[in-house]
């Protein structure tokens, strides 16, 4: 089949206007057959826009959208192989949770036997048998997310898309379904793309992210190349934590003035007299806050020409009481040269 | 219910006659109407009733007169029912799901037929009717009716549709739904009790309605104003008040199970939350 080597979706040149307000510009991108593909980005970022596009909610203002090499870019939400779970669900309060699944077969024209079964396997992949028969208001949040999973699953989609459907659980149950959420992608080997502003959650789960800022993507790729070579010094602040460092301070430590990042947990921190190998760069400072996590523990140093940087260290052996004691005390900074990476404007 | 009183201070007695008083002015009136259904005195108001008789029952039914006003009343309440409930689900609609210029006068302008005195809109209607030369008829009174029962079916669905998840047309659509099937299965159920309270209202509101009638019908006559046209005939009055029992257990019923329906959907919906 031709749509094995296509692309299950490509932007090509996609803009979105509303009225005045650029939500989309010039957007390109292919997200790849059986992908978990994210879209990433703070609140406004033109993601969620995207998504609507792709469902048919949203027209594009120029340019297309493909669905395994099919121009959609104008057909109705009706006409496209493409499902959605809803960020609030979206559920018909006044069908049972066995009709509201059971709702594309039935608009369909699918008979009753064959949608009582497939609505039971649904229940089945989503750990809901025996659910069938009780009203959404009947069901806990976390329970409403698989019974709307469940309803866009059922039609076997090409695409499933996905807006930041975890948003309303907490933590735990977030996390629970994040797991099950890529289990799921798995068994039914569908294309999930998934809209979300958690960082977090974009690298736990994704094959590959496209990082969103201000109706644009700024980068693509896979959660580790992102994480560890942001393309642009917003990528590096948005998805996880980074020093930025530029101007006179970079000079000193780099001996150029290019503006660098650095992750806090790839910095070192060792007495003022430690030696520094050939391969690191180094900065000695004082430190001026200590901030006791648990798990880790984070510090700020202020730098002596000025500048400050966090950096963050495991609590393998020490305590809270140990970390406490070294505010104020001189530190010298180190890390691996490979570890910075240079980045451009915004 | 008897626990409210656990809820603050027991009202003053003043406040408490006060209360009593008013209920009582609106009520006794229609009371006595009841009562005097029952007399067989026909021409004064005595009472003690001299007795009690129910022949006004049998006289009343075999008045042709009241039959047709009471069958004329009945078939325009339904067909501006009807129409209000097309037309005020239209608006409602257009009005919830797009944006358009003038949306707001739009809006402003259906509410006003029931915010205006009924004789402006009586001289109104009558006043363009019979510049467009259209001969008074049925047909005039349904649409006197119909621009205030709009009015109450419109303002009934609009909420309704302001309290949907506007998400689940999307879901509908998304899940290959056209637009029929989405109004048939998704909208249609989420709108339908507003539907019937609005109707029912409608319904009542144009049975009992005389003002708008008077200018906009013929040679027609409907319930209320043949009762209306009664009041000068002193030899009838029981047989009026009669009719005029029948005439508020009609209107009575269907505003009490509009309320209760309104009532109970908002139960349901602010418990699922």
């Amino acid at each position: 089949m031709t749509s094995q080597t296509q692309p299950a979706i490509r932007f090509e040149n996609v803009s979105k206007y509303f009225g005045n307000v650029r939500a989309v510009e010039q957007a390109n991108l292919e997200i790849r057959d059986g992908e978990f593909f994210s879209l990433l980005g703070p609140s406004g970022s033109g993601k969620t826009t995207c998504l609507r596009m792709i469902a048919g909610f949203e027209t594009p203002s120029s340019g297309h959208i493909y669905l395994y090499g099919q121009d959609v870019s104008n057909l109705p939400p009706y006409e496209r192989d493409v499902n959605t779970v809803f960020q609030d669900y979206a559920l018909f309060p006044h069908m049972s949770v066995g009709d509201n699944i059971a709702y594309g077969l039935m608009v369909k024209g699918v008979p009753k036997p064959e949608r009582i079964k497939r609505v039971d396997e649904m229940l089945e992949l989503v750990q809901l048998a025996g659910y069938a028969d009780r009203k959404p208001s009947q069901l806990s949040g976390g329970q409403r997310q698989r019974v709307a999973l469940a309803r866009a699953l059922i039609n076997h989609p090409k695409v499933l898309l996905l807006d930041e459907p975890l948003g309303a659980l907490d933590l735990k149950l977030r996390q629970q379904m994040q797991v099950e959420l890529k289990a799921i992608q798995k068994r039914v080997g569908i294309t999930f793309i998934f809209v979300t502003h958690d960082q977090e959650e974009a690298l736990t789960m994704s094959d590959r992210i496209a990082v969103f800022n201000e109706g644009k993507i700024v980068q693509v790729g896979t959660p580790a190349e992102i994480y560890e070579h942001p393309a642009t010094a917003f990528v590096a602040g948005f998805v996880g934590t980074s020093n930025l460092v530029d101007g006179e301070i970079a000079k000193r430590i780099t001996g150029r003035e290019t503006r660098f990042s650095i992750r806090p947990e790839k910095i070192h921190m060792g007495p003022a007299d430690t030696k520094i190998e050939a391969d690191s760069y180094s900065a000695d400072g004082v430190v001026r806050d200590v901030v006791y996590l648990g798990l880790y523990t984070r510090y700020l140093v202020e730098l002596s020409g000025g500048g400050d940087l966090v950096v963050v260290e495991q609590n393998l052996k020490t305590t809270s009481m140990d970390v406490l004691k070294v505010k104020g005390q001189p530190v010298r900074l180190h890390w691996k040269k490979e570890h910075i990476r240079e980045v451009g404007g915004s | 219910m008897p626990s409210n009183v656990s809820y603050g201070q027991k009202a003053s007695w003043g406040l408490t006659l006060a209360a009593w008083g008013g209920l009582l002015f609106l009520h006794v009136p229609i009371l006595i109407i009841f009562l005097y259904t029952l007399t067989p005195d026909e021409t004064t108001y005595t009472f003690p009733l001299p007795g009690i008789t129910f022949k006004w029952f049998g006289v009343a039914l075999q008045r042709a007169d009241l039959w047709r006003a009471l069958t004329l009343s009945l078939q325009v309440a339904a067909v501006a029912t009807i129409v209000a409930l097309v037309l005020g689900t239209l608006a409602a609609a257009a009005v919830y799901r797009s944006q358009f210029f003038g949306r707001e006068a739009v809006s402003f302008l259906l509410v006003l037929p029931i915010a205006l005195p009924g004789i402006v809109t009586g001289i109104a209607l009558r006043t363009t009717i019979g510049s467009l030369e259209i001969p008074f008829s049925y047909w005039t009174i349904v649409v006197g009716h119909a621009t205030f029962c709009v009015v109450v079916v419109y303002n009934n669905v609009l909420a309704r549709f302001r309290r949907m998840q506007g998400s689940q047309i999307e879901a509908s659509m998304d899940l290959g739904a056209n637009s029929f099937q989405t109004f048939r299965y998704v909208i249609f159920p989420n709108i339908a009790t507003a539907l019937l309270a609005g109707g029912m209202l409608a319904f009542a509101l144009s049975f009992d309605e005389v003002i708008v009638t008077t200018f906009t019908a013929g040679q027609q006559t409907t319930l209320p104003i043949w009762i209306f046209s009664q009041l000068t005939r002193p030899r009838d009055r029981p047989v009026t008040n009669v009719v005029a029992m029948f005439v508020m257990l009609i209107t009575f019923l269907p505003i009490f199970f509009a309320q209760k329906i309104t009532a109970q959907s908002a139960d349901t919906e602010g418990g699922s939350k």
